[in-house]
């Protein structure tokens, strides 16, 4: 059976482990690890080397409106069978979160996708451009800001 | 001798991409350097018109994602919704579920199987492969009144119980199911010609399988053991004995090989659910206007491409606040590039063919 990391450890153990200062949010199903996007780089290696989450599992991103934007990152790991939710919170003014193509390359499109779907661009990724709209397509459809128009 | 490459535009409208999937090939002569895929062709916005709908209006968008394996699509994402809202599912419909997602994956493999060989010439094997993939859409078509736009798998179990004879014709493809591979393994695998245009072509080693994410049979061909059926069970699933099927080189026959593997457990499985299926309704008691409590849920199926997952997130009403797909054959897809590189055109096909992207799913 699958584990969810933080079912196995304590907030505190697990800010002790991952060398960073981490919070928890949410209940039950819901709950996920909460970095700043300056500690998203170091925390995302230290999953992968002291716990062997070697899975992206899913990465995608959530508008929260008022408190800002959130990229989520659905982590697994296929050595120890354990599952953890990553969330980075950054607001809708900046939109950048470091890449994590350089832990796991299969990234690329993901980020592509939110890059385009979302507008949050992700600093030091290869080829940051639109995956499924147009070039030339004005504005981030999953925005909440994004109204869509209305059926002709 | 001094040669320079140019570019040769394959698709979006070219009989071997499954849909409408552009690819544009650098080459140098006949050989690859560079294949880049374009995608976004059939993108329809599913994620953000299912945030204007209920919950159970979202249901039938996923039949249109991965038009090849509705019923796993169906039922991820209510299982993600009875998983936030903690909802028990009835027994039979569990069961009912499980042998609609195995048919379904089988149909699909079968598809994937009969395209793949049509676009390397061999006709014949398609035809085989379309006529027995009939059977299971008219077992379909008579539970829930349709062949491939299911929307029968619905939050709290399943839309209608199997009518009056279903069970008994199900049990008969069943039985008539080994036959049926005998017939590919002469047909198809037997083929010289085919084993030559798929033996050792496209490598793909298993840390690089890992690290591009990859899912499904593109990664169990590489021999990476990780089926979300066997490694995180969902609904009833650890009930069933079922091999997972793993390659051990990574090229294309591997990734051939594993999905005709996958259909003979996939047949175990419905064999053995069938059997212990029990009588009883096929409905919970489920509130008329769906509203989970706020809160987020990730939950993931393996479907016939890999590893399938929904993220929604509630905020306590009527509709999904986010609504996100983990499409695995989008992901697959990225690998296009790399395996491709270093081999003919006409490669391209077979390669892409073994990554088995539905371009419904690819560009949501």
């Amino acid at each position: 059976m699958v584990k969810f990391l933080l079912d196995e450890f304590e907030p505190a153990q697990l800010s002790n482990l991952l060398g960073q200062e981490v919070a928890i949010a949410g209940e039950g199903v819901s709950r996920a690890l909460i970095v700043t996007p300056e500690q998203l780089i170091a925390t995302m290696e230290a999953l992968v080397t002291k716990l062997g989450f070697d899975y992206l599992g899913d990465l995608t991103s959530v508008d929260r409106g008022a408190e800002g934007l959130e990229v989520v990152y659905h982590l697994y790991s296929l050595t120890n069978q354990r599952e953890i939710r990553v969330k980075a919170k950054v607001d809708a003014e900046t939109a950048t979160v470091p890449t994590v193509t350089t832990i796991w390359p299969g990234a690329d499109w993901f980020e592509r996708e939110v890059y385009d779907l979302m507008g949050i661009s992700f600093a030091g990724h290869p080829n940051m451009t639109r995956l499924l709209l147009p070039e030339d397509f004005e504005g981030h459809p999953l925005r909440k800001s994004y109204k869509l128009q209305k059926r002709v | 001798m001094q040669t320079q490459t140019y570019e040769l535009n394959m698709g979006p409208q070219h009989p071997s991409t499954h849909g409408v999937l552009r690819i544009i090939l650098e080459l140098d002569g006949e050989v690859v350097v560079k294949a880049t895929p374009v995608i976004g062709y059939l993108h329809r916005g599913i994620e953000k018109i299912c945030e204007g709908k209920t919950y159970g209006q979202t249901i039938p968008f996923t039949d249109r994602m991965d038009y090849m394996h509705s019923m796993n699509n169906n039922l991820g994402l209510c299982q993600a919704v009875e998983k936030l809202m903690g909802l028990e599912v009835p027994e039979r419909a569990e069961y009912i579920r499980v042998i609609m997602a195995e048919l379904s994956r089988i149909a699909s493999h079968m598809i994937y199987a009969g395209a793949l060989v049509n676009d390397l010439g061999g006709v014949t094997g398609f035809v085989f492969l379309i006529r027995d993939r009939e059977r299971i859409l008219e077992l379909f078509n008579k539970a829930c009144g349709a062949r491939m736009t299911f929307n029968y798998i619905r939050i709290g179990g399943v839309q209608q119980d199997v009518p009056e004879g279903w069970v008994e014709e199900c049990r008969r493809f069943v039985d008539d199911f080994p036959e049926m591979m005998h017939t590919y393994n002469g047909l198809i695998m037997g083929n010289e010609i085919f084993q030559a245009r798929m033996k050792d072509i496209a490598i793909l080693p298993p840390d690089r399988a890992v690290a591009m994410a990859a899912s499904g049979g593109v990664l169990r061909a590489s021999g990476v053991n990780y089926d979300v059926r066997k490694d995180d069970p969902y609904g009833i699933y650890d009930r069933f004995d079922f091999d997972v099927p793993l390659g051990t080189k990574g090229d294309n026959w591997d990734r051939f090989i594993v999905r005709m593997q996958e259909m003979e457990q996939s047949i175990r499985i419905i064999d053995q659910a069938l059997k212990q299926m029990p009588e009883g309704p096929v409905m919970a008691k489920v509130p008329k206007v769906i509203k989970p409590p706020v809160g987020e849920v990730y939950h993931h199926v393996e479907n016939s491409k890999g590893d399938l997952g929904y993220y929604v997130v509630s905020d306590g009403g009527m509709k999904p606040y986010r609504w996100h797909a983990r499409r695995p054959a989008m992901v697959n897809l990225q690998l296009l590039d790399e395996l491709c590189r270093g081999y003919k055109i006409a490669d391209v096909v077979a390669i892409l063919g073994t990554l088995d992207p539905v371009l419904g799913e690819v560009d949501c």
